[in-house]
């Protein structure tokens, strides 16, 4: 059998996978609030079909190739993203068609963070939870493709961070195995949440929206348990903590390993990527705040909160909102929209192309202009005071090129729905980027879309959360063959 | 003194005649025979056939009862373990040795420092040829910069134009001009005539070589008094990315604008890799296009730094014609030294830089500083004056009383912080730092006798 192994990790990721349905389960029977048959269900089914996949190759053991490694990551958010939507379709409260339930489901796991879901506030708890915990499982699978599979898998450019090649940090190889990497890395992850979750609570929230906003900061996903999001909360220190962690969440969970192992906060400043993401951000978060107070959306003190955070937000495709910036003038949206390309950096839970990519094409830009003026010079890309390979220069334009032809295909998609221009736009952007809140009809909630229209989004998000190509390559005839 | 020298190479030979005059004495080792014997046919000296990193050659060579051994062969490695072979084996007192790889010079602490390869004196040509260009640039107008005193006092070499204040006037007139700078002028060369040695009343002709000492800081003004000082450089274009080239680059990337031209596109390559700010161009620095198109005639300071003579020669004087405002050029050929004409600015001797600062080890008595100059013609040396009134010929003296030969001049003395220009009634205190101008190189023996302490002192 040629995916066996593939199966067989499947199998073991929906045992895993199971239990992230069990404290909800747990809420669920104490509260007594209808949704512990819809827990038990899903926890049985996922349980069940994880055993039933895994017993028969229980004995295998071979080592993945390059074809395994595809077929795994494109599962683990496709298969977990059907089983993770069983609660949410069983669930009476919400009464979601499976459309609906899958979206939800999927837009949790790739952290883009929008929602088909309204009111909210009168949910139970144990429901909420579990939107929260999809999320920070997502998390957790983004930083283990981020660190072992994608440079394995050379995506757009990523085998920079192959751990046997000369990448442009030489100390990028944290530890000498792959899975005491991982490790390492989810302790960074664990922490951070930890760190968030009781930032919250001084910064005045009540203890389990400080848990659940957590989830949801540190994996950059966006789900609220709250319509209004974090509009809700009152105090502008709820905005600044949580400004700070997305930020933190946005960075390359490697240079917080560095940073903490050695001590050292230059790290971050050492690293070309992180400065260029936090230089666009602090210009981007400098514009929107100068041209709130221009055009008089908002007051002073609500201009530089808002402004700030709702740059933050959508530029690292977070999609917390507190404002319903969609109203503001035209340009803010939409620069905001266009920030979201850019994303987080490599390495982290954000979406988008990653700032690295976009540090690259543009490093490659400045290269040409300064060719044209030397014809004879020999000009290398360099990042970190290192040459970056031709190959790797050439899978970046490659990943752009295809990524914004998915873009406009799934727009026309969308379009052919019945979606209005703006929305249908917007719904892409927040989509693919990852992001979550769109414009137009898609600026709070999904639920406006028709089924046809979810499911393109779902793939939308699938696509950007697997950088393009690892999803493609699996419609590709070859990768069929024997 | 006792004397070897592993490797008969240009700078192992040159350094051979400038020992050999000084009554020391020479044994050269070397490997081709051919190479002795010329060597040997031109100089008193002894030759040894072998590889100096043996332990046989070098006890043929004399080791046993040697003062010094200086190692100048191609290879790092030999000219380190034949200095590890001489010390273990016969306790050579005083070790030399050519070190190029920068990698060995990164480690420079552990490895030289600690003694754990027992080299006493690094020579790396290419940095100090490196250094030198440098000073060039950094010293606008300049032929030469010399240091001494960690480069408090500079010996500065300027060609003399028409046009500036004290050209075609009395030297003594430079103290109204410059009421508050300190100088001295050490020696004018005049074309076609011997050495000038300075007077007051001697007057300053357009094209004389002025060599002048002088504070670092007044070194801008005593210039303007000779010439009309160039501005400061800003653009600066390297040919030939080597070793020199690359270092150079490196280190004024960062304060000037750099263009660096390489025949080698692998080269090249490298070059960018290492180099920052710069503008590594492919192509050849003899293609009057490329200069062109790199805008020459916008480049304060042309550097042919290749490893060929005729090249380095050729392009200059192109780079000249196309409008480069100074040019300078690496010869390591003495001969072509003397036939260059005005086209090039400055040629710069690899081989007279390295021997400079071999020579400050290899003298007698207590010298810190040697600078070959003229092509070995004239020195400058910081002498050190020990001993008392009784026991020294200079010590207690007024530099006016001292015995000194005709062709020496006093630049400056250095008492401990202080730096002081030379005038006729000052007198001189133990342990001054004392700096002289020779003009007659053979003139070296008498002064270092004249600075020799008695035998009273110990």
């Amino acid at each position: 059998m040629q995916f066996a192994m593939a199966f067989k990790i499947i199998g073991v990721l929906l045992i895993l996978f199971s239990t992230t349905m069990l404290p909800s389960l747990f809420l669920g029977l104490v509260a007594n609030d209808g949704s512990e048959s819809a827990f038990a269900t899903g926890f049985a089914a996922t349980l069940l079909a994880g055993i039933t996949l895994w017993l028969p190759s229980r004995h295998m053991s071979r080592d993945l190739n390059i074809r395994d490694g595809f077929m795994v990551t494109a599962l683990f958010w496709l298969v977990l993203g059907l089983f993770g939507a069983i609660p949410l379709w069983l669930a009476p409260e919400l009464s979601l068609t499976p459309a609906e339930a899958i979206f939800e489901s999927i837009s949790g796991l790739t952290t883009t963070g929008a929602t088909v879901i309204t009111g909210l506030d009168h949910l139970p708890r144990s429901l909420l939870l579990y939107r929260q915990l999809l999320q920070w499982l997502g998390g957790i699978g983004i930083i283990v493709l981020a660190v072992a599979v994608l440079p394995m898998l050379g995506i757009g450019g990523m085998q920079l961070y192959r751990a046997e090649s000369a990448g442009p940090s030489k100390d990028r190889k944290l530890t000498p195995r792959i899975t005491s990497t991982a490790k390492a890395l989810f302790g960074i992850y664990f922490l951070l949440t930890m760190a968030c979750s009781a930032s919250y609570v001084a910064a005045g929230m009540p203890p389990f929206d400080a848990l659940c906003h957590a989830f949801s900061t540190v994996a950059i996903g966006g789900f609220s348990t709250h319509d209004a999001s974090l509009g809700h909360y009152e105090q502008n220190s709820v905005l600044l903590v949580s400004s700070v962690f997305m930020v933190l969440s946005a960075i390359n969970f490697g240079l917080h390993f560095l940073a903490l192992q050695r001590r050292n906060i230059r790290v971050y400043s050492h690293d070309s990527e992180t400065a260029f993401f936090i230089t666009v951000i602090a210009l981007a978060s400098i514009v929107v705040c100068c041209l709130l107070l221009a055009t008089e959306t908002l007051d002073l003190e609500d201009s530089l909160i808002h402004g700030l955070f709702q740059t933050i937000s959508i530029a690292t495709t977070t999609g917390f909102t507190t404002q319903d910036f969609s109203v503001w003038p035209l340009f803010l949206p939409v620069l905001l929209l266009m920030l979201s390309f850019m994303g987080g950096c490599v390495g982290s839970t954000g979406g988008g192309m990653k700032a690295m990519r976009i540090l690259l094409i543009f490093r490659q830009g400045m290269r040409e202009l300064r060719q044209l003026l030397h014809p004879n010079a020999v000009i290398p890309l360099k990042l970190d005071a290192r040459r970056v390979q031709t190959e790797v220069i050439s899978a970046v334009w490659s990943f752009f090129a295809v990524y914004m032809f998915c873009f406009v295909l799934i727009w026309l998609a969308l379009l052919a729905t019945g979606l209005d221009f703006i929305s249908a736009f917007s719904a892409v952007v927040a989509t693919m980027n990852n992001l979550g809140p769109g414009l137009g009809d898609v600026a709070a909630h999904y639920a406006a879309v028709n089924e046809s229209g979810k499911l393109i989004l779902c793939l939308a998000m699938l696509m950007g959360r697997l950088e393009v190509f690892t999803l493609l390559v699996l419609l590709t005839p070859a990768f069929w063959r024997h | 003194m006792k004397i070897i020298i592993l490797g008969a190479g240009q700078v192992g030979g040159t350094l051979a005649e400038h020992l050999a005059d000084e009554k020391n004495d020479i044994t050269v080792v070397d490997e081709q025979a051919t190479t002795l014997k010329r060597l040997q046919e031109r100089l008193d000296i002894r030759t040894v056939l072998g590889n100096g990193a043996h332990p046989v050659t070098l006890m043929n060579a004399g080791a046993e009862d040697a003062d010094m051994l200086i190692a100048v062969t191609d290879s790092d490695e030999i000219n380190m373990l034949a200095c590890s072979v001489a010390f273990t084996l016969y306790r050579t007192p005083t070790k030399i040795s050519r070190i190029r790889s920068a990698n060995y010079l990164m480690e420079h602490q552990a490895l030289f420092e600690s003694g754990a390869i027992p080299v006493d004196v690094i020579i790396g040509p290419e940095q100090l040829v490196t250094r030198n260009i440098e000073q060039l640039i950094a010293n606008p107008g300049s032929l030469q910069v010399l240091d001494f005193a960690e480069g408090r006092i500079r010996l500065v070499a300027v060609k003399a134009v028409a046009g500036g204040p004290i050209v075609g006037r009395e030297l003594q007139e430079i103290r109204g001009h410059m009421p508050r700078v300190d100088t001295r002028v050490a020696a004018i060369f005049r074309a076609g005539g011997d050495p000038i040695i300075p007077e007051g009343s001697t007057v300053v002709e357009p094209n004389d070589e002025v060599f002048f000492i002088a504070a670092k800081e007044h070194i801008r003004d005593v210039t303007s008094e000779l010439r009309e000082v160039d501005k400061p450089y800003h653009r600066i274009m390297i040919v030939g990315g080597g070793n020199i080239g690359a270092t150079l680059a490196k280190q004024l990337e960062s304060a000037y604008q750099v263009k660096v031209i390489e025949r080698s596109y692998d080269r090249c390559r490298t070059l960018s890799d290492m180099l920052e700010n710069t503008i590594v161009l492919h192509g050849s620095g003899n293609e009057p296009l490329l200069l062109k198109q790199e805008n020459i005639e916008n480049t304060d300071v042309f550097c042919a730094l290749t490893d060929n003579d005729e090249s380095n020669i050729m392009m200059s004087m192109l780079a000249k014609r196309l409008g480069a405002k100074k040019v300078i050029t690496l010869i390591t050929n003495a001969a072509y030294a003397d036939l260059i004409g005005d086209d090039i600015d400055i040629a710069i001797s690899p081989q007279q830089i390295t021997i400079s600062s071999l020579l400050m080890h290899v003298r007698r008595g207590d010298i810190s500083a040697v600078h070959s100059l003229r092509r070995g013609a004239a020195e400058a040396i910081e002498l050190t004056a020990h001993g008392d009134a009784g026991s020294s010929k200079v010590v207690g003296r007024r530099l006016d009383e001292l015995n000194l030969p005709s062709s020496v001049t006093v630049g400056a003395i250095l008492r401990g912080d202080e730096v002081l220009i030379a005038h006729g009634h000052m007198v001189v205190e133990p342990n001054d730092h004392v700096i002289l101008f020779l003009t007659d190189r053979t003139q070296i023996s008498a002064v270092e006798k004249l600075f020799a302490v008695g035998f009273g002192f110990i």
